[in-house]
């Protein structure tokens, strides 16, 4: 079966992205297919490398970009959500004339656009926090 | 269905959730939009933002019918509740190209067991 998901919590303060993760990593063992999943709202923060937490905790953006390089998903963030949260890439820094991007390995950029497409094309559409 | 629960202002979901409504009637999908809880608060008439600082986005509610939205179903609970009525919100219209181009109301009132059975029926709904 084809699973979309869609993240609309940041790391750390709400467990949604953490269960996001937990769900997609079970989808993928059972053998389904991760279609897209997309963060929305505050959920663009779960795609910043520059997050540092203590050692002996769960690093959750890392975690992210490891499942994605594993299985090749695809970890799309909202462009516009990300602008206004301070989440660039090395495209959109330079475009904004910002002295550094931010964006986590596996994550990339786009439009609403592709959020509407995950819906149509999943047979599945699960969201993750509010 | 896009399902709108949240007051337009104090939190960014109602704002962020009407770009996607606009980007995504681009798809050529069937969308309608609900607005339940304090999400009825973001068809309120007159709304002034200048006090807060944030940018009053509202005037695009009126922009939906250019992008084929007219669909608005309000549940008549919760507008009673905040002591609204339909007359409290804003007059969005569309002129229905199925039957002459009359002009005719996008919002249609609907009660809270009825808004449960249309739910149903959705493919996908994007909560906000």
């Amino acid at each position: 079966m084809k699973f979309a998901l869609m993240i609309n919590q940041g790391p750390y303060t709400h467990q949604a992205s953490d269960t996001a993760y937990h769900f997609a990593c079970a989808v993928l063992k059972a053998g389904h297919e991760v279609f897209r999943i997309f963060f929305y709202h505050d959920g663009v923060n779960n795609a910043t490398r520059m997050t540092t937490p203590p050692q002996d905790e769960r690093h959750v953006i890392d975690r992210w970009s490891e499942l994605a390089s594993q299985h090749k998903l695809d970890l799309v963030v909202c462009v516009a959500a990300a602008q206004r949260r301070g989440i660039l890439d090395e495209d959109e820094a330079r475009r904004h004339g910002k002295d550094g991007d931010n964006l986590a390995p596996g994550f990339r950029i786009s439009g609403l656009g592709q959020l509407i497409e995950a819906g149509i094309e999943a047979d599945r559409f699960l969201v993750f926090g509010n | 269905m896009y399902v709108n629960r949240s007051a337009p202002h104090g939190t960014i979901y109602a704002h962020e959730g009407l770009e996607v409504v606009l980007v995504g009637a681009a798809f050529d999908q069937e969308v309608s939009m609900a607005f339940v809880g304090d999400g009825v608060f973001q068809l309120k008439q007159a709304q002034d933002t200048s006090g807060i600082g944030t940018k009053n986005f509202t005037g695009a509610y009126r922009a939906l019918a250019d992008y084929d939205v007219t669909r608005l179903y309000v549940e008549t609970e919760s507008l009673e509740e905040r002591g609204l009525t339909v007359d409290d919100l804003m007059p969005l219209t569309y002129d229905d190209e199925e039957d002459d181009d009359q002009e005719k109301s996008s919002i249609t009132l609907i009660d809270r067991a009825s808004l449960g059975q249309l739910f149903e029926a959705q493919d996908v709904i994007l909560n906000f």
